[in-house]
């Protein structure tokens, strides 16, 4: 009988999460460290986001998408850290086993004494959106055409219209405009776009694309090929105002809808996923509701910068460390406080934090649920305000991180610690 | 001359600026630093923007190479930028930073490789 390859630490999923976590796990001494990734190559969604304007936190430069992966990707190499790629995890079991398929290897199962999960998101589809109408051809989702564009090379259409204003729609506005299509508008069903401002400026108004705020396809047309989208406006409800429904001719829409974090693996292995960022519950060392088992990365919640991604990566590297150094006290397991997303806060990261493993400071990831103008965010522990940070401008587009001392929270009989946006005083 | 608003985009802020000619220079009023003043100034009178798109490969294992410009590139000049960069087909292996055009159009800026790529046979 073969004897099962028995490792310190798996990552599953070689994109930039993975890509830290790995290099972190080794480097603070992991001997053996495997990543496990589904593609040909590592570097995940990076190389197909061949546009600038990664790394300004990592690095202080604006780097494309494949230049970001590859510093990470050789420091990966360098380090002697084992990856196999066209391979796919088929499941991972409570005793941390993971049954693998490749051509190269076949079907086996091999033992991770730590898991890490980033498998990162995969994209909402027309399905998900329910839009009524025909099945021609014609209909992408975002990242899929850009994959098809940046990385095959084939072109997607000639006359397009996108259906979402988040980052990724409106880099493949500009990408398409200079691959010669003409992309004929962008509908926002809210009434501000859901991507980063520079994005705004430099693909759609650095193009005269059109920005359609609180407007959506409400059905497709055409037979073989899609031969044009009707789109409406909608009112604060999102209900459809079919008085003002107009028809816009094209041969492809694109949808950039939203991302969905790829947890059927967490779920196998028991994970408790929370409802609001469809991603796992994880403490202050990116540890899940499982013993040893990890995640970072956009299969916790949605990031709009890889910087942070990286930040999280590293985390979860170091938290599988201390596991691995039996530093998690297994008897005190149930004692943490929780987060609590109060008025105005979506969601925050980490949902718990264990007093005895946080370092002097904290940071907490959170999303507003709306656009905000000159508020406080306000942190609160049994009704005291003990932190208040002012500012002018909050958006749900872009992630708040706060930096909080530990200091303000250990040593106090608490059960929770409370994020809430006011109004300025 | 009217005052333009221009969005600053040197940071997550997005400060709207707005901006004046005026005798001794610009009038700048609603940027939150220096680099906002900086920014508007630039994007009034000479707007760049760095340039990224691929190019065709053969011989490596993806078809497309991914490719940028050094430097930011007048703004006017990306649609003639591209068709330079698609007149372009190059064989692999490819290192990140290898330079596919020098001075592409007279920019100063060089149009180089954003990854490096290694010589494969496709089977």
């Amino acid at each position: 009988m073969i004897t099962m390859k028995i490792y310190d630490v798996v990552i599953i999923g070689g994109g930039p999460a993975g890509l830290a976590a790995a290099f972190e796990a080794k480097k603070y001494g992991a001997k053996e460290v495997l990543i496990i990734e589904r593609n040909e190559e590592l570097g995940g969604i990076l190389q197909q986001c061949i546009h600038n304007g990664f790394g300004i936190h990592q690095f202080r430069e604006e780097l494309t998408g494949p230049e970001y992966a590859e510093r990470f990707i050789n420091k990966v190499k360098k380090a002697n850290i084992e990856c196999m790629l066209n391979t796919m995890v088929l499941g991972i079991n409570k005793d941390k086993v993971i049954t693998i398929i490749s051509k190269n290897e076949g079907y086996i199962s091999i033992k991770g004494k730590a898991i890490i999960l980033s498998m990162g998101c995969r994209e909402r589809t027309r399905e998900a959106l329910m839009i009524p109408g025909t099945r021609p051809s014609g209909i992408f989702t975002a990242g899929t055409a850009q994959r098809f564009i940046n990385i095959e090379g084939y072109m997607v259409g000639k006359k397009v219209f996108i259906l979402g204003s988040g980052d990724i729609g409106l880099i493949m506005a500009r990408r398409l405009t200079l691959e010669g299509a003409e992309v004929v508008g962008v509908a926002e069903i809210l009434p501000y776009s859901c991507g980063l401002n520079r994005n705004i400026e430099q693909c759609l108004k650095d193009f005269d694309i059109p920005l359609l705020l609180q407007h959506t396809v409400i059905e497709v047309k055409g037979r073989e090929r899609l031969e044009g989208v009707v789109v409406v406006e909608v009112d604060d409800k999102k209900k459809p105002l079919y008085k003002t429904k107009e028809f816009y001719k094209c041969d492809t829409l694109l949808l950039s809808v939203g991302l969905i974090p790829e947890n059927e693996l967490s779920i196998q292995v028991g994970v408790e996923i929370d409802g609001r960022t469809k991603g796992p519950i994880v403490n202050e060392s990116m540890e899940t509701s499982v013993d040893g088992v990890f995640a970072c990365g956009n299969v916790v919640h949605v990031h709009d910068l890889v910087d942070y991604v990286t930040d999280e990566g590293r985390l979860a590297g170091k938290g599988a460390i201390r596991y691995l150094n039996n530093l998690f006290n297994k008897a005190n397991k149930g004692d943490y406080i929780t987060t609590e997303c109060g008025k105005g806060v979506k969601y925050i990261i980490p949902q718990r934090l264990r007093m005895e493993h946080l370092n002097e400071w904290v940071m907490l990831h959170l999303r507003t649920d709306k656009n905000y103008d000159d508020v406080e965010i306000q942190i609160v522990i049994q009704g005291d305000i003990i932190k208040t940070i002012k500012k002018s401008k909050l958006s749900p587009s872009e992630m708040i991180r706060l930096r909080i001392p530990s200091d303000l929270i250990v040593n106090r009989e608490i059960d929770n610690i409370k994020v809430e946006i006011n109004e300025r005083s | 001359m009217e005052d333009i608003i221009i969005v600053c985009t040197s940071c997550p802020l997005g400060c709207k600026i707005s901006i004046e000619k005026c005798d001794s220079g610009y009038k700048v009023i609603g940027n939150n630093c220096r680099r906002g003043e900086v920014y508007v100034i630039e994007e009034l009178t000479n707007p760049k923007r760095i340039v990224t798109s691929t190019v065709k490969i053969n011989k490596s294992s993806i078809s497309r190479l991914p490719v940028r410009t050094d430097k930011p590139i007048s703004k006017e000049k990306i649609f003639d930028c591209i068709n330079e960069i698609n007149k372009v087909e190059i064989c692999a292996p490819v290192n990140i930073e290898d330079i596919i055009i020098s001075n592409i159009l007279g920019t100063n800026a060089n149009l180089v490789a954003s990854r490096s790529m290694k010589k494969t046979v496709r089977d």
